[in-house]
């Protein structure tokens, strides 16, 4: 368990104001933000490797704040894996073991248990200079589980290995957390990663953390537009809301329910924008004549761009329904979506 | 074959001039004593004394410099604080400051007339016309050296295996002697091997503090200006050709263990 109170950092590259955050024991949760937002330096905190400005960082019931990193019982692994270069993989993950009084029958079959798990067995007697990615990456996971830490602090693990690859890793990482006890927490900035592997957040920002929740709160309620943004929430316009209405420029958009606000925010995910040739009618949906400016070809998918009077909709599209629809730059076209598809705040 | 530009053979020529200027001197002078000269030099006693003098002397300075400058190395390269340009400057110092002057400051302090050359005499410790003056000088003028090669060394270690070394339950201490030293200490041999290479070509700033005992480059000195060109050359080539050989074999030492990691 992590327990993080009012945490301020003042590093000359790095701050981190009033970080505030609970995490679960044995829980995998996901630390998650653009590139300098702060989330490095947060799981640093955690591991006692950087000086603490303010605040308190409690592990289990302890407060950790003053501890010397040693003694937290925090291992990390980093984005380059870090592995020692001098020692081969069996010293580089045994290497903990120097410094924890673990009986040796318990850690032997730890050890192998690890071995076998990661399927380290035939690099063990090799140098990590002419490893592959992969390989790398899972020794360092079997060097920071080896200790029995309580924690395991991630910082974008799979962000340097082979797409392909990612996939297995992934599977691997999820079946890890689910065999031990340990409390995983993880950053990355890629949100299909976070999605299937945890079911809960924070979402940072400049250094604070600015949304934290389940996958399926930050994923579909985002509670800003930096977060409806990063999340891929394309269909993101300023609304004035009247009723169960909600107006943004000329457009009166049916929303099936009175938000709280009186004004803000309404977001529509691309993938939940039906195109159509003729006006769908139903009582839950809107459904709105417009045209198309733009499509951009994604590879898998396109993304098109339609101009509602003064409001430009993007919806996602496959390669099927594009020619399926005939669909061209200057098409006239209908954009419809449910009303439970739109998300304001 | 596409024909070289002219900026091509303007880099080439000046590329040979350079080569030219420094080996032509070195080759001529170590091809000039005959092999009889040689042998007849190394048999005297003096210049044996000088060259053993000056190998020890300058392998002392590299030594005191490995104990007090590795730490320090290690704190430039790894902490940010203010005035560390500062203390950067004043490592460099001895680099830029003319030989004789190091002499006569040094002396200035360790004189009769600072009190903490009243306490050194005291102590019984002399600094002038002694080995340890010798020491003292070398040390000043070597230091650098070692400190700028080793902080580099330092600085190409990430510091994220140290805090990797840390969070597995390693102090400090234990992970300086088992992460940092062990990938640090080749350019701590290179450190040494620089620093003792300036400490042994030092000249000015030894005459000054101590003539006598006599080292090496103060004989080839002193044969140069009682007996001239022709007597002071044997000697020059002993010292350079023994130097070489230490700095090859502690060469062949580092590569040899590098084809094991």
């Amino acid at each position: 368990m992590i327990r993080i109170r009012d945490l301020n950092i003042n590093l000359k590259e790095f701050n981190l104001f009033n970080i505030n955050l609970d995490i679960g024991t044995n829980e995998f949760f996901i630390l998650m933000g653009p590139t300098g937002a702060g989330k490095t330096v947060l799981l640093e905190a955690i591991a006692g490797l950087i000086p603490v400005k303010s605040g308190s960082i409690y592990i289990g019931e302890k407060n950790v704040t003053a501890l010397a990193p040693e003694k937290r019982g925090v291992s990390i692994v980093y984005q380059d894996y870090s592995l020692f270069p001098h020692l081969t993989v069996r010293e580089n993950i045994r290497y903990g073991l120097h410094f924890h009084k673990i009986n040796k029958d318990r850690s032997d079959e730890t050890f192998d248990r690890l071995v076998e798990d990661l399927n380290l067995s035939y690099i063990l007697n090799r140098f990590p200079l002419n490893l592959s990615g992969g390989e790398l990456q899972r020794a360092a996971m079997a060097r920071a589980l080896m200790v029995e830490p309580e924690i395991l602090l991630l910082d974008e693990p799979l962000s340097a290995l082979d797409p392909g690859f990612r996939e297995e890793i992934r599977a691997g990482l999820k079946k890890l957390h689910r065999d031990s006890n340990v409390t995983f927490l993880m950053v990355t900035h890629d949100f299909a990663e976070a999605l299937s592997l945890s079911d809960r957040a924070a979402m940072m920002n400049n250094g604070k953390i600015i949304q934290t929740g389940t996958m399926e709160d930050i994923f579909k309620r985002p509670d800003s537009t930096f977060v409806a943004d990063f999340v891929g929430m394309k269909n993101l316009f300023a609304a004035q809301f009247r009723e169960t209405k909600a107006l943004t420029g000329n457009l009166e958009i049916e929303l099936g329910a009175k938000p709280v606000d009186g004004h803000g925010y309404i977001a529509i995910r691309p993938e939940d924008i039906v195109l159509s040739r003729r006006e769908l009618t139903s009582s839950m949906r809107n459904s709105f004549e417009g045209n198309i400016t733009e499509i951009s070809d994604y590879g898998l998918y396109y993304e098109a761009g339609i101009l509602v009077r003064d409001i430009t909709f993007k919806s996602l599209i496959t390669k099927s329904a594009l020619l399926d629809l005939q669909l061209a730059e200057g098409t006239s076209i209908f954009v419809s979506f449910k009303s439970t598809a739109i998300h304001t705040f | 074959m596409t024909k070289k530009e002219p900026f091509f053979w303007i880099t080439v020529s000046c590329g040979i001039i350079i080569m030219a200027f420094i080996l032509l001197p070195l080759i001529e002078m170590m091809t000039a004593p005959s092999f009889a000269m040689l042998k007849e030099t190394i048999k005297d006693k003096d210049v044996v004394r000088s060259i053993w003098l000056s190998i020890y002397t300058a392998g002392l300075a590299a030594l005191i410099s490995f104990v007090f400058g590795t730490p320090l190395a290690y704190v430039l390269a790894r902490t940010d604080f203010r005035g560390k340009k500062l203390v950067e400057s004043i490592i460099d110092l001895p680099i830029v400051i003319p030989h004789p002057v190091v002499g006569i400051a040094l002396l200035s302090v360790a004189g009769k007339n600072h009190w903490i050359g009243e306490l050194l005499s005291q102590l019984g410790i002399r600094i002038m016309g002694s080995v340890t003056g010798i020491v003292v000088v070398l040390t000043f003028v070597g230091m650098p050296f070692y400190i700028n090669a080793v902080k580099s060394g330092f600085e190409s270690i990430s510091p994220r295996l140290e805090k990797v070394s840390r969070s597995l339950g390693a102090s400090m201490f234990s992970t300086f002697f088992r992460i940092t030293f062990p990938l640090a200490w080749r350019s701590m041999l290179v450190g040494i091997v620089m620093c003792s290479a300036r400490a042994i070509s030092e000249f000015g700033a030894v005459v000054i503090v101590a003539y006598h005992p006599m080292i090496a480059p103060v004989l080839i000195y002193e044969r140069f200006e009682a007996y001239g060109l022709k007597y002071s050359q044997p000697v020059a080539v002993w010292l350079v050709f023994i130097c070489l050989t230490l700095f090859l074999i502690l060469r062949i030492l580092t590569l040899h263990d590098k084809e094991k990691a």
